[in-house]
């Protein structure tokens, strides 16, 4: 059988509220880089395809109106960006997935900042692209009314990936000539303006930076189960990889086809998309044990977990047959949220993954040098590069 | 004998750059983007004990005439990213980056600095630059064009906005203390209001208060608005005036401005920008100057510089015959859009007078004219010459140390570090090793306290 991508997604102590309570958390320490080199180097040991980095643009609450006031739970979060880059040079492999906001931010920005990701990271980086509509987060800018229309912020943050991806493409690969006879150091046919004209905003280009190693660094997006068809268009219109939460096998099939249908109707249907399915997971030797533990972290955090999506409390073992059973709803990988970092991180770079191995189901070495080449993505060509004429 | 303690110099190394001070058509100049030039230029940096490295900033690839500038180098990393991904292989340099407050948005700025200084464990600093043109702003969905008017309220009101995001938490607000689940010990940690002309924000800050508090401020502008909102706000100065008498001129000028602002000369460091180029021998470094400046400027280049200050196409012309005996189109600058340098040109009729008359009397081409009025190295001899230049200077009040633009990458700072900072360090005037781990420490800066909680209003 064809093997699983897996994707792991780090935040804080872990999804569960409660997580940075558990033994060997180290809560104090969550915004060291120390802590982020640890982790990802444990989902490297673990030969995943990458780790994504959760991040906002508001502190973290419970409440989708404001600020929740509590105390009894992680608040604050580094930069998704910078902490990608902070561990890149200490990494070989892995992909380095930081998550950025299109809704407040410059795609100019975005698209050198992932570029220079991938020319630090020699060609393992992405972005998660993720909009927000929240009236707290949109008042620390302060340029635009609120609230802001769902649909429109999924059309907008298309826009912002369509401008990052022109950029990126904005200097083809042999632009820098160094030509000494002539004193040219760049042949200026192969830079190119982008003139992207949206509703939102204009971009002239070309980019301050030169193309990143892979060309186009990994696009990623999220469908959530609750917000459907917008979700899907995002995905469909701008994504590499699509991220799937579904609670149950026929959730994702649903999710997974309505994408596919999408993506036949854009500029990308010829290319390759990966779908993803989204599971929280809490995991212990012993089932028993791992449902004990999501109830104690439960009744720390006086309230019982809910996701989004599946959350699963099993075995690894158990894991294993969930992922087999729910790809073959359309799925070729998995992004997995560890419901407390410091027990199941390692539960699945140690216990899960041998286990897939063992079944064929999972790479035994890294065998690509860059992101786009563990997720089987070719190198695309240039979109402004002269085409040889047939 | 002067009984006064001697100054410690500071130094610090520029990357070399989108200019005509770097020579990329050096057999040895390496790439500008690849992380490993990057690497190279900062462990050297850090081997030297260099209180900081320093990168520079453009949004726009230059343009003149309509079509990219293509006789400099072209093209940039991120700078945040390359900074984040050097605090990996660096452990004491301080990682100084150009961020413009024109482009960006206080909020996004201060937490990736602060995250900066986190992920650094204190070394971060900030140059903040500000600029205004339409050009720029093409790139941006904010646009970009301000009233000359709004230039510097803006930048200031950003960097006041700023600090009060970096103030709205102490450094005591996380407790992390699983047994009673507290995390935060005070529920509104991060919270925020800013009411002025240019930002209207409220809510609550991100990232909690990181190892220096604040990044370090530098501010590079020259003119009189620049000098006080240095005096006013910055902890450095990225100066211009690399000589005694300009250098003593622009250092008294400004820390006489600090009084206003209670605050005390040491609170603000004069760093100019100073280029060297070393040799065995004075002689044979004047030598390898004079080739660097031809390297440097070569004729397409210098018609090109003419073109800034004549605003039209000069293409015509032979940069090894005589300047032009055209006048220069007056009125807004058209051939070089959104450059600083044009700007330096305020009379450039006046300024093409003096230049005929400069290179009629020295009998100099267009290319020689150009090497002869343009920047010149800061530091050229023997590395015990330019030991004891940089000291001179530094004793003297005209410089807190020097920001150093080497004109090859990665390897140009190699032989300045390999020869001249172990002269310094012997006089007993440059650090041995690092004390300190910030770059507060390294500078002398006190951690800014935090600000008393209350609502910042600037007008």
């Amino acid at each position: 059988m064809s093997e699983l991508h897996l994707a792991v997604a780090l935040d804080g102590a872990g999804r569960h509220p409660a997580a940075w309570r558990e033994p060997g958390a180290r809560p104090a320490e969550l915004f060291t880089a120390r802590y982020w080199a640890d982790l990802v180097s444990e989902a490297e040991t673990g030969l995943l395809d990458f780790v994504t980095f959760e991040d906002g643009l508001a502190l973290q609450s419970s409440s989708a109106t404001g600020p929740d006031e509590r105390t009894d739970r992680v608040r604050g979060r580094l930069d998704a960006v910078l902490t990608a880059a902070r561990v890149a040079p200490l990494t070989r492999h892995i992909g380095l997935v930081p998550s950025v906001t299109a809704t407040h931010t410059e795609p100019f920005h975005i698209s050198k900042a992932i570029a220079t990701l991938d020319h630090v990271s020699r060609g393992r980086a992405g972005l998660r692209i993720q909009v927000s509509g929240l009236p707290h987060e949109a008042r620390h800018f302060g340029r635009r009314t609120v609230p802001l229309p769902e649909d429109g912020l999924y059309e907008e943050a298309a826009d912002h990936v369509e401008v990052v991806r022109r950029l990126w493409d904005s200097w083809e690969d042999d632009a820098e000539i160094r030509d000494v006879a002539t004193g040219r150091f760049v042949d200026r046919d192969k830079l190119h303006y982008i003139d992207f004209e949206g509703d939102h905003f204009s971009v002239r280009g070309p980019s301050i930076t030169p193309r990143p190693p892979q060309g186009q660094p990994v696009v990623s997006a999220a469908a959530p189960d609750e917000e459907g068809a917008a979700a899907y268009g995002l995905i469909a219109r701008t994504a590499d990889v699509g991220y799937v939460a579904a609670r149950d096998i026929e959730g994702t099939r649903a999710a997974v086809t309505a994408i596919r249908q999408a993506r036949e109707s854009t500029g990308l249907a010829e290319a390759p998309l990966h779908l993803f399915g989204e599971l929280t997971v809490f995991l212990d030797e012993d089932a028993a044990a791992a449902t004990d533990r999501l109830g104690r972290l439960d009744a720390l955090a006086g309230e019982t977990f809910a996701d989004g999506t599946t959350v699963f409390t099993g075995t690894p073992v158990q894991l294993a047959d969930l992922l087999q059973e729910r790809r073959e709803a359309g799925l070729s990988g998995f992004r997995l949220r560890p419901g407390v970092l410091a027990q199941d991180l390692p539960a699945l770079t140690r216990r899960l993954v041998p286990e897939l191995q063992r079944r064929g189901a999972f790479r035994r070495a890294y065998e690509a040098d860059t992101l786009r080449g563990l997720l089987g993505l070719a190198r695309p060509a240039n979109r402004y590069a002269a085409r040889t004429p047939a | 004998m002067s009984t006064k303690p001697l100054k410690q110099i500071h130094l610090a190394a520029h990357f070399p750059g989108v200019n005509n001070t770097t020579v990329w058509s050096d057999p040895a100049a390496g790439s500008h983007i690849d992380f490993d030039s990057f690497v190279h230029f900062a462990r050297t940096a850090e081997r030297a004990k260099f209180d900081f490295l320093f990168l520079a900033e453009g949004l726009r690839l230059r343009e003149q005439g309509g079509k990219i500038y293509d006789l400099d180098v072209v093209g940039r990393p991120d700078t945040f990213t390359v900074l984040a991904a050097l605090a990996a292989v660096t452990e004491r340099l301080g990682l100084t980056g150009t961020i413009n407050s024109t482009f960006n948005e206080p909020y996004e700025v201060a937490r990736q600095f602060a995250s900066l200084d986190h992920l650094s464990e204190g070394r971060a600093a900030w140059n903040v630059v500000t600029s205004w043109d339409a050009f720029t702003g093409e790139n941006f969905r904010r646009g970009g064009f301000l009233p000359r008017e709004d230039r510097y309220t803006r930048a200031q009101e950003f960097l006041a906005t700023a600090n009060e995001l970096f103030d709205s938490w102490d450094g005591t607000e996380i407790v992390a203390d699983p047994g009673p689940g507290r995390f935060l010990r005070d529920a509104r940690a991060g919270a925020f209001t800013h009411r002025g002309r240019h930002f209207d924000i409220e809510g609550r800050f991100n990232v909690p208060r990181s190892p220096q508090g604040r990044p370090v401020v530098f501010q590079a502008g020259d003119s009189d608005e620049g000098r006080e909102f240095a005096a006013s706000s910055a902890d450095a100065i990225f100066g211009r005036h690399g000589t005694l008498k300009e250098g003593r001129a622009f250092y008294g000028d400004v820390k006489r401005r600090l009084a206003a602002y209670g605050r005390t000369h040491d609170q603000l460091k004069i760093l100019p920008a100073a280029t060297f180029v070393l040799g065995d021998t004075d002689a044979e470094a004047h030598e390898t100057a004079h080739e660097v400046r031809r390297l440097q400027v070569s004729g397409a280049t210098a018609i090109k510089y003419l073109e800034h200050v004549w605003n039209r196409d000069l293409s015509g012309y032979d940069p090894d015959g005589p300047l032009p005996d055209i006048d220069p189109e007056v009125g807004e600058n058209t051939i070089a859009p959104g450059r600083a340098s044009v700007r330096q040109f305020h009379d450039p009729r006046e300024t093409a007078r003096q230049w005929r008359e400069l290179a009629e009397a020295k009998n100099l081409s267009i290319r020689e004219l150009v090497i002869a009025t343009t920047a010149r190295q800061t530091f050229i001899g023997s590395a015990a010459t330019v030991a004891e230049s940089i000291n001179e200077l530094v004793q003297a009040n005209a410089a807190d140390g020097f920001i150093l633009v080497p004109h090859i990458t990665p390897g140009g700072l190699d032989v300045f570090a390999d020869t001249v900072v172990p002269l310094l360090q012997e006089r007993g005037v440059f650090r041995a090793e690092y004390e300190g781990t910030t770059l507060r420490d390294h500078l002398g800066l006190a951690v800014p306290g935090a600000e008393p909680a209350g609502e910042g209003v600037v007008s």
